[in-house]
């Protein structure tokens, strides 16, 4: 039931936001026809992101006005496969983005690589540990592909966003003041790092007191102005106060809006639709090769788009549901193992600790950067001996201070009141007085924590909802209670009066109400074998030559930073091997 | 803090003041009267009016509610609200299929209607200050529930209302003068503080700015 038959193009992008928008460049670069789909509006810093309009916490921190309409579409819920699945109805737990930028409109501009043993955990944690020391049920795996692979994309992708921050290896040298923890640079960041806050720098004393290595998170929020490999412009981040759930407003945190699209939507061999939801993913009568996408325009119309390329650009969640809908890779089955689309969905684990200061010590919250801050990467990865503690994985904790917006972001000692004289009293007694240092890691991959489509619960166009099961295991809660407790002893070290730790406990079930992270990472995971990945090392679909996958879903494990950095250098990877490679002779790019 | 005495006896003004209180020029265009009573009332004990600064009802909480009806959050336009609908645990979030304006409609319906039972056939704004405490100190509790709706999320939504509307812009309706960003020290809408981020434990001196450049 086509409606509309569109002209036959070289490649069209499935969403646009970070990853299309670099596919996008990368492919028009090559020659390509290109179009792009994506589901919601057009969007620009001006007008969408203009002061003073973007300054409202309500309207876009609390009222989600830039996130994804779940009365359009949703997912379901459950904690584990015996139980029935609800619809996720509110925004809570994560905030999937809709419209052009996707998430990288409302990101932070954490802008993290990966640590190198991350990239082959499995591998590693066997090597070190021995292969009994991963846990029945845990189904980590290698990515296929090495950190020296990858440095240049990651490198590429740091000069595209102007990132600020500071070496701590370059070439193999360890860098004072960075993190000496790193996989090793090609070149210094782009930019110097952000001014820190005043929480900050206590952080950093405190954490370097206790023989900690504290440096500037790497931010896509640029501390000087810039101008990047494509040639767009940054201007300097001023530290308003509303970036992650805000647009920028400054032209300082690096979106697609600021880096990418001022150059590609110029581009005559490219064509950007919004308003146009893709459904399916066509394939021919082999089903093995795509001929196009399926999509429904503004107007309610079935498009077909036939394009020799499919790439899905979308956010982690709905690439993985496309696949599902699409008939494309075997869905994964839990009580067998067997299948792989919709396996190893991951999260990641916050904690924190909060310190609370005398009056003489004005903290000032509402001064905040959407990356800028002091973190140790000491308690990360496997930089410190796992055996004696029982778990795999890591975070990184420290103090970045993002904004003291008041609905959202008031932090009040546990057993205040929530109401009444004694509730007004406290946020007038702790607004200004109070430092949140945060914890942020993994979460391993398990057997039965997965995606799949709901069997009851459908979408405004009349399609199954993708259905998430998933809950915390005990590797997770081992590693939050390690990291979190070592934050602790930071935290008493920073001079406050109190403080007060936030972590999950054994036992403790996945709530999601109470946001924590937009980090959903896993579902169509690269790696070397089609029978555990959806794609190869080039983010190739094993089942379709002419698919590929982007961003986080094919994490096959959460790491402990952002992954904005790691998706952003894949998209850079798959591209070069789509260029160099698959244009000249489509197939296969690895032999199953 | 000096207040206009009109606002002062919002908080327990029986219906016949609140239609002719100057204080409330605008008519509810959700709410019914008895509602608005309702609305003032509760409001005005979950943030009062004390020596530290004006209280939710003063700085027009209850019309920033109102509003809030009316838009996408009162219809729940943004959700979900696809059925089957079930009960389940807390984590799974909101699973009812009544929006925010039906939850208020039915929720302020219920108090009342247990306040008269329970209280010599007083609506809950007619109800001394203490007794209102523990009726929402219940509501909040989970020991007063109804039939038609949770008395929990009832309250849910009645608490987290009311502390957007005094902390949020005043362009939605509430927090009137900037009087919350002042007492607390946050200043809104300014958005510029790269001059201030290494003054280290400096007190930032500058009042609160609105989006309508409206100085606190």
């Amino acid at each position: 039931m086509v409606d509309i038959t569109k002209p036959q193009v070289d490649a069209v992008l499935v969403g646009f936001g970070w990853t299309g928008a670099i596919m996008g460049m990368e492919l028009t670069e090559a020659g390509l026809k290109v179009v792009a789909l994506e589901r919601g509006e057009n969007r620009d810093t001006y007008p969408d992101f203009a002061y003073p309009r973007i300054a409202d916490e309500l309207t876009y921190g609390i009222r989600h006005k830039l996130f994804q309409n779940l009365a359009r579409e949703t997912l379901t819920i459950r904690h584990s496969p015996g139980d029935r699945a609800l619809p996720y109805r509110q925004l809570g737990s994560f905030l999937p983005g809709t419209g052009v930028g996707g998430g990288g409109v409302h990101w932070n501009g954490q802008h993290w690589r990966v640590l190198p043993e991350e990239l082959r955990l499995k591998s590693h944690v066997a090597e070190r540990y021995g292969k009994s020391f991963i846990p029945d049920g845990m189904t980590i795996q290698d990515f296929g592909v090495s950190y020296e692979e990858l440095e240049p994309c990651f490198d590429q992708f740091e000069r595209v966003c102007g990132t600020s921050g500071k070496a701590g290896n370059l070439n193999g040298t360890i860098v004072e003041g960075g993190n000496p923890f790193e996989g090793q640079r090609s070149q210094e960041f782009p930019l110097p790092p952000l001014a820190d806050v005043y929480g900050a720098s206590l952080f950093a004393r405190a954490a370097k007191d206790l023989g900690y290595h504290p440096f500037s998170e790497p931010a896509s929020n640029a501390s000087r102005p810039y101008t990047n490999s494509y040639g767009a412009q940054l201007a300097p981040c001023n530290f308003c106060g509303y970036c992650e759930r805000f647009g920028c407003y400054r032209y300082a945190k690096a979106s697609p809006q600021t880096t990418i699209l001022p150059v590609l939507l110029k581009k005559s061999n490219f064509e950007l639709r919004t308003q146009s939801q893709v459904v399916r993913i066509n394939l021919d009568s082999s089903g093995k090769r795509a001929t196009g996408v399926t999509f429904i325009d503004a107007q309610g119309r079935t498009v077909y788009q036939p394009a020799e390329l499919v790439v899905l650009c979308a956010f982690q969640l709905n690439n993985t549901r496309l696949l599902l809908l699409s008939g494309i890779g075997k869905p994964y089955n839990p009580a067998t193992g067997l299948g792989v689309v919709g396996r190893n969905y991951t999260y990641q684990m916050t904690g924190g600790v909060l310190v609370f200061f005398d009056k003489d010590k004005p903290m000032n919250p509402f001064i905040g950067s959407g990356a800028g801050g002091q973190v140790i990467d000491d308690l990360n990865g496997d930089h410190f001996d796992h055996a004696p503690l029982g778990f795999i994985g890591g975070g990184y904790v420290g103090v970045i201070q993002t904004g003291g917006r008041p609905i959202q972001q008031m932090m009040l000692p546990k057993g205040t009141p929530q109401w009444g004289a004694q509730w007004k009293q406290a946020i007038k007694d702790h607004y200004l007085y109070t430092v949140n240092v945060q914890t942020h890691g993994t979460v391993m991959a398990h057997r039965d924590n997965y995606l799949d489509l709901d069997p009851t619960y459908r979408d405004v166009f009349g399609q199954p909802l993708l259905r998430m099961t998933f809950d915390w295991k005990e590797n997770d809660i081992k590693m939050t209670q390690f990291v979190t407790g070592k934050a602790k002893e930071i935290a008493e070290a920073m001079g406050g009066k109190s403080i007060e730790v936030g972590m999950k406990q054994f036992g403790e079930h996945y709530d999601t109400r109470l946001y924590q992270t937009t980090h959903n990472v896993g579902g169509a995971i690269m790696g070397e074998d089609p029978r555990s990945s959806v794609v190869n090392r080039f983010l190739q679909a094993w089942d379709a030559h002419n698919v590929f996958v982007m961003g986080s879903s094919v994490f096959p494990q959460n790491i402990g930073y952002n992954p904005m950095g790691l998706a952003g250098a894949l998209a850079y990877w798959s591209a070069k091997a789509i260029r160099t490679t698959y244009l000249k002779t489509p197939g296969p790019l690895v032999q199953a | 803090m000096a207040l206009a005495p009109a606002f002062v006896i919002v908080g327990c003004a029986p219906l016949s003041a609140l239609r002719t209180s100057s204080a409330h020029v605008n008519l509810p265009r959700y709410f019914t009267w008895e509602e608005w009573a309702f609305l003032h009332a509760a409001c005005a004990r979950l943030i009062p009016s004390d020596e530290n600064g004006p209280g939710a009802v003063e700085l027009g909480v209850p019309e920033f509610i109102d509003r809030e009806m009316d838009g996408a959050f009162g219809h729940a336009a943004n959700w979900y609200m696809q059925g089957p609908f079930a009960s389940a645990l807390p984590e799974f979030g909101y699973q009812s299929p009544l929006t925010p304006r039906a939850v208020y409609r039915a929720g302020i319906a219920a108090v009342d209607a247990y306040c008269r039972r329970m209280f010599g056939n007083k609506s809950f704004s007619e109800l001394p200050s203490t007794t209102q405490d523990s009726v929402l100190t219940d509501l909040e509790n989970g020991a007063l529930d109804f039939e038609n709706v949770s008395g929990k999320t009832f309250f849910g939504f009645l608490l987290q209302n009311t502390k957007e509307g005094y902390l949020a812009d005043p362009i939605h309706g509430g927090n009137k003068n900037l009087e919350s960003w002042k007492m607390i020290g946050f200043p809104g809408a300014r958005a510029d503080f790269l001059d201030w981020v290494d003054k280290h434990g400096a007190r930032y001196p500058f009042s609160p700015v609105g989006i309508m450049g409206r100085k606190g």
